[in-house]
């Protein structure tokens, strides 16, 4: 018998994600990849998963499935919400755990709080073949993950495990994507098309604020806010693109552009988010607040190489359910630096 | 306000060095499209990666500049940059490898749409329109928009005409298309803008080959009208992977 899980309800947009894809973009293929590539790896590491492996990538409300083999251990990372166990008996379990799961067990992830991106990894991984040296699912260009696709109810979601590994279930101290944020401080460096927006343009960058607008998605947040001026030009010639670009319109309304990105575009970026930031914005919900500020490349630099550090060390720090700590200074120090909400010292070092 | 800029690659002009974010930055050439321009982006791609620098991801080259992402941990934006540079300074006169693709287009109105709108707005007679347009050899400057889809240059300038005023929300896989100063091939069904005069059978892109997109940019294209028949003859042919198109290889 073949192991998987049966989609009962798929959620609103949900995809199988890893970390992406590098390598493609000089043939039009955009990475693609975890929105929120930190909850990602926690939700692998719950499970005993390496960090690049592929997990459900779920947004604003999670699928329901149906547990079809003998065992499994999953585990939910990312935006908070409860995890449902319906039958055989109604039990929940809060994000940021692993669950070990029974044959016939009905499951759903319920609506998301505060921000809208998680992920459902599973012991193992999903049975599915690379695409492109990838799982990540490119839903606009059909391909990768599973059948090029969002998930559906009906589909059997292949396991490589038949049964749950030995062990005991995990837990995160800290689950970056449950936290309330009223508004995000996202860093940027300006560039490369600064020069194509006047003074009063770049200010409006810097000192607006800015609201995560309902018509975004994984190829980019669209932003509403004031009107960013450009100069006059004619017909910007299209140039590359890479995640985390601020592309400005004719409209003066940004969007900063996700992992589903067009790979060449035809509008000047006045700025590009850098990559600590960009798991902020990927996991924000259409509504959520947020303002710019800027950074230099040294320094941005330097937060990525932190980050990198920050990221281990909330990895390492999963443990067994039953050996919960409270959280630590030290602990609420990475914390802050993953989640994105905390100035001033975090940035200059 | 000028802002065009048309800094040919030399020492004494070195292209600009744009950052943009923490992973990546741009040398950019010029904001023109010109087929010299592209190919000294070209030829600092090729130089950068043969030289396979330390923490470099990736590199796009497009109209106006080359796209080089790296990874902050293993590399910086002043080393790399400067590494960069300096390939570029070096010069180094060896060409590109190129390769020449012969793409079938069937041009008869099954397939083209749009030929008798062209040939109306230009002045020109459908087979007029055929004969400028498979009248020379196009140079793929970059590949974007989706996967695999190729701009190519530089389109006869009589054939030059704006993008249709009403888009359309399904355009063929195959499907040859003109606008402005380019033509390019729609290699999935997607929504376009531009003028389809012709389809050719070939496909284009396949993630499930070993180098998913046919072309890369700097690749050539001759056009070679075919018809009616041999499209449908080749379109099977394709689907039973009886046809692959090959192209003439010219080694550096």
């Amino acid at each position: 018998m073949s192991a998987v899980l049966e989609i009962t309800a798929p959620g609103v947009f949900t995809t199988v994600q890893d970390l992406g894809r590098t390598g493609f973009l000089d043939i039009g293929v955009p990475p693609s990849g975890a929105l929120d590539p930190v909850a990602l790896r926690l939700a692998n590491r719950l499970v005993g998963n390496d960090e690049t492996e592929g997990a459900l990538e779920i947004l604003h409300a999670g699928p329901e499935f149906i547990v079809r083999a003998p065992t499994a251990r999953i585990a939910y990372a990312g935006a908070d919400c409860t995890i449902e166990i319906l039958q055989p008996e109604p039990v929940v379990y809060p994000a940021g755990r692993s669950l070990t799961v029974v044959a016939g067990d009905r499951i759903r992830l319920g609506a998301m709080r505060a921000s809208m991106c998680g992920y459902l990894a599973v012991a193992g991984g999903f049975a599915i073949e690379p695409c492109m040296n990838s799982l990540s699912t490119y839903v606009r260009g059909g391909f990768g993950g599973f059948q090029g696709r969002t998930v559906q109810a009906g589909d059997h979601l292949p396991l490589k495990r038949e049964t749950a590994p030995v062990g005991p279930d995990l837990c995160v101290k800290f689950n970056p994507g449950g936290k309330t944020v009223a508004s995000s401080q996202i860093r940027v460096i300006l560039g490369p098309q600064d020069d194509h927006f006047s003074k009063a343009g770049l200010e409006t960058l810097l000192t607006s604020e800015f609201v995560v607008s309902a018509s975004s998605d994984r190829m980019g947040a669209r932003l509403d806010g004031p009107q960013i001026e450009l100069l006059a030009y004619e017909n910007f010639i299209s140039d590359g693109i890479t995640a985390g670009a601020i592309q400005v319109p004719g409209s003066g309304q940004p969007i900063v552009l996700l992992a589903d990105h067009q790979t060449t575009g035809g509008y000047p970026k006045i700025a590009t988010v850098i990559s600590a930031d960009l798991p902020v914005l990927g996991r924000m919900r259409p509504g959520s607040r947020l303002r710019f500020s800027e950074i230099d490349v040294e320094a941005g630099e330097a937060v990525h190489r932190q980050y990198k550090t920050e990221i281990a060390k909330l990895v390492s720090r999963i443990t067994p359910v039953t050996e919960v700590a409270d959280i630590d200074i030290d602990e609420l120090y990475s914390s802050n630096l993953i989640s994105g909400v905390i100035d001033g010292e975090g940035e200059q070092e | 306000m000028e802002r065009k800029r048309d800094l040919t690659a030399s020492a004494e002009n070195p292209p600009r060095l744009l950052p943009y974010g923490d992973g990546a930055f741009l040398m950019e050439f010029a904001d023109i499209i010109d087929r010299r321009i592209s190919e000294d982006i070209l030829h600092l791609n090729q130089q950068v990666r043969l030289a396979r620098l330390p923490g470099l991801l990736e590199t796009v080259p497009t109209f106006r500049s080359l796209l080089v992402r790296y990874d902050a941990g293993k590399t910086s934006f002043r080393t790399l940059s400067g590494q960069v540079m300096a390939l570029h300074k070096a010069g180094g006169s060896e060409p590109r490898s190129s390769r020449l693709w012969q793409v079938p287009v069937c041009y008869e109105p099954d397939f083209a749409p749009d030929l008798a709108d062209v040939a109306d707005a230009t002045g020109l007679s459908p087979d007029e329109v055929v004969k400028l347009h498979v009248g020379v050899t196009y140079h793929i400057y970059m590949i974007g928009f989706v996967a695999g889809f190729p701009y190519l240059g530089d389109l006869p300038e009589a054939l030059s005409l704006p993008r249709r005023t009403d888009p359309r929300l399904r355009v063929p896989a195959g499907s040859i298309a003109i606008a402005l100063t380019m033509a390019a091939i729609y290699p999935l069904v997607s929504p376009g803008g531009w003028h389809l005069i012709g389809r050719t059978p070939i496909k284009l892109f396949d993630p499930g080959w070993q180098q998913p997109a046919l072309f890369a940019p700097g690749d050539s294209i001759d056009f070679v009208p075919i018809d009616a028949a041999r499209f449908e003859e080749l379109t099977q042919a394709v689907e039973t992977g009886d046809y692959q198109i090959e192209p003439q290889v010219t080694e550096a």
